[in-house]
């Protein structure tokens, strides 16, 4: 029988099923314990970066050739040929996905991932659209949660800073909704979680709080996911006591349980503090080797019946 | 004046879209590009209501509306009454109905949306919560109340 994701475009978050995440996560699972160089073997997978993202960029092509894949294609978009002669990017698509076997791509338009999918005649894996979806962030996150945890079902999570416009921690709540998670969220009121996202986690009868600081949450917590507040948004004063609200120190972290674990996105600047780094529960650095591990497993489910 | 040449004109063959919003009758000539057909159009505006006070009403000659396009005006003026006309009669009373999609129709209120650039057919997914209609972008992700689209085109 082959596997759920086999064919198939990953675009957002929303298009995949409970089922489809655990095949990710278990899949990742077993290449990080047991490399395989062979999944991609005489695979040539195209990434292609129409707005530049080195760390997601670097991530997605180690994963290929981590699997015996080749990769081809460009860092860069406005420095190609492509945005000077201005072609549609549906016409570059459609060449470009007739050379290779999976095209991976990030894009500064919203939407842009789904539309390259309707003009491509391979698996399209969407690496970020604008302010939309970066799926595999979120396959990084869950794996990452359930490699540390053992389980997603039940989990309390707090989501701490920018709720607003971090895409990052949108996807994770709305994939996390399907394993009924309770969740904490610490933000100031400007950048607190949207409605469509609450009313989302209102639809599959999840439970969230909002809290006003982190040290009183903690030490309910299975996971800590910190995002950063950034200073654009704010007035200088507002934000200099902002910041220190939202901000993580290794005190703070006294009481929480022995299998509490921090997560962060990265880049962090200083919304963690070094000395959280010494701490058992650090593992935002963990987390983006992971992100290696879950794009292994989306391209080798895509491109293999089986795996 | 109008109400007068309205009353004159009767339609041989057409569509007739009586009981719009007023305000909204414009608004409908320009999202179904009805002046573009090049077929004679009788548009009243702020004409007397018994039911509201005041209404548009829109004559097209010869076209005759689908029930699909009748569904895509519901989500503007969802009183509306649209009668298809052969032969100076009432043919059919097109019912209106809320419906699952609005296809190359509306452009999508997000300005970074890849559909601002790129020569693609807009597709919301319509939803109704609490009785207000909203529309999700196909490609942006985004949902939208009614009204996020009343200052576009
Ligand atoms: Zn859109």
């Amino acid at each position: 029988m082959s596997n759920p994701l086999y064919q198939r475009h990953v675009i957002s978050i929303a298009d995949l099923t409970r089922h489809d995440l655990e095949t990710v996560i278990a899949t990742a699972q077993q290449l990080k314990r047991e490399p395989r160089t062979d999944l991609l073997k005489d695979k040539v997978v195209a990434s292609c970066f129409f707005e530049a993202s080195t760390r997601t960029r670097l991530s997605f092509e180690t994963a290929v050739q981590r699997l015996g894949g080749t990769v081809i294609g460009f860092d860069d978009g406005g420095n190609t040929s492509l945005a000077k002669k201005g072609e549609t990017m549906a016409d570059s698509v459609r060449i470009i996905t007739s050379y290779v076997d999976a095209f991976v791509m990030r894009h500064p338009k919203d939407g842009a991932a789904r539309l390259a999918s309707e003009n491509s005649s391979v698996p399209v894996i969407n690496g970020g659209d604008g302010s939309n979806q970066h799926p595999s962030q979120t396959l990084l996150d869950l794996f990452t949660i359930h490699e540390t945890q053992g389980k997603l079902d039940g989990l309390t999570l707090a989501f701490v800073g920018d709720l607003k416009y971090g895409r990052t921690v949108h996807s994770l709540a709305q994939a996390l909704a399907l394993f009924n998670c309770k969740f904490y969220f610490i933000a100031p009121e400007a950048l607190a979680m949207p409605d469509y996202i609450c009313e989302q986690l209102d639809a599959h009868g999840i439970e969230y709080q909002l809290a006003a600081s982190i040290e009183e949450v903690v030490p309910e917590l299975d996971i800590l996911y910190m995002t950063r507040v950034q200073k654009e948004r704010f007035d200088e004063t507002e934000f200099q006591h902002l910041k220190s609200k939202y901000k993580l120190d290794a005190s703070m972290l006294e009481g929480a349980k022995p299998n509490l674990k921090v997560l962060h996105p990265l880049p962090r600047i200083d919304e963690i503090a070094t000395d959280v780094d010494a701490t058992p529960h650090a593992y935002y650095f963990q987390q983006a080797q992971n992100g290696v591990f879950a794009r292994q497993a989306l391209l080798a489910l895509v491109l293999n019946e089986t795996v | 004046m109008m109400e007068h040449t309205l009353k004159v004109e009767a339609l041989a063959n057409g569509t007739v879209i009586d009981h719009i919003p007023a305000g909204q009758g414009r608004r409908i000539l320009k999202l179904f590009r009805m002046s573009e057909s090049g077929e004679r159009i009788y548009i009243g505006f702020n004409l007397p209501s018994r039911r509201t006070g005041k209404k548009d009403l829109i004559k097209v000659e010869n076209i005759t509306f689908t029930p699909a396009q009748a569904n895509q005006l519901a989500l503007f003026a969802p009183n509306a009454t649209v009668n298809v006309i052969e032969n100076f009669k009432v043919k059919e009373k097109l019912t209106l109905g809320v419906p699952d999609t609005v296809d190359g129709m509306l452009t999508c209120p997000n300005s970074n949306c890849i559909t601002a650039t790129e020569p693609v057919e807009t597709s919301f997914r319509v939803s109704e919560k609490e009785g207000e209609v909203r529309l999700k972008c196909k490609y942006c992700e985004k949902t939208f109340a009614r009204d996020a689209f009343a200052q576009l085109r």
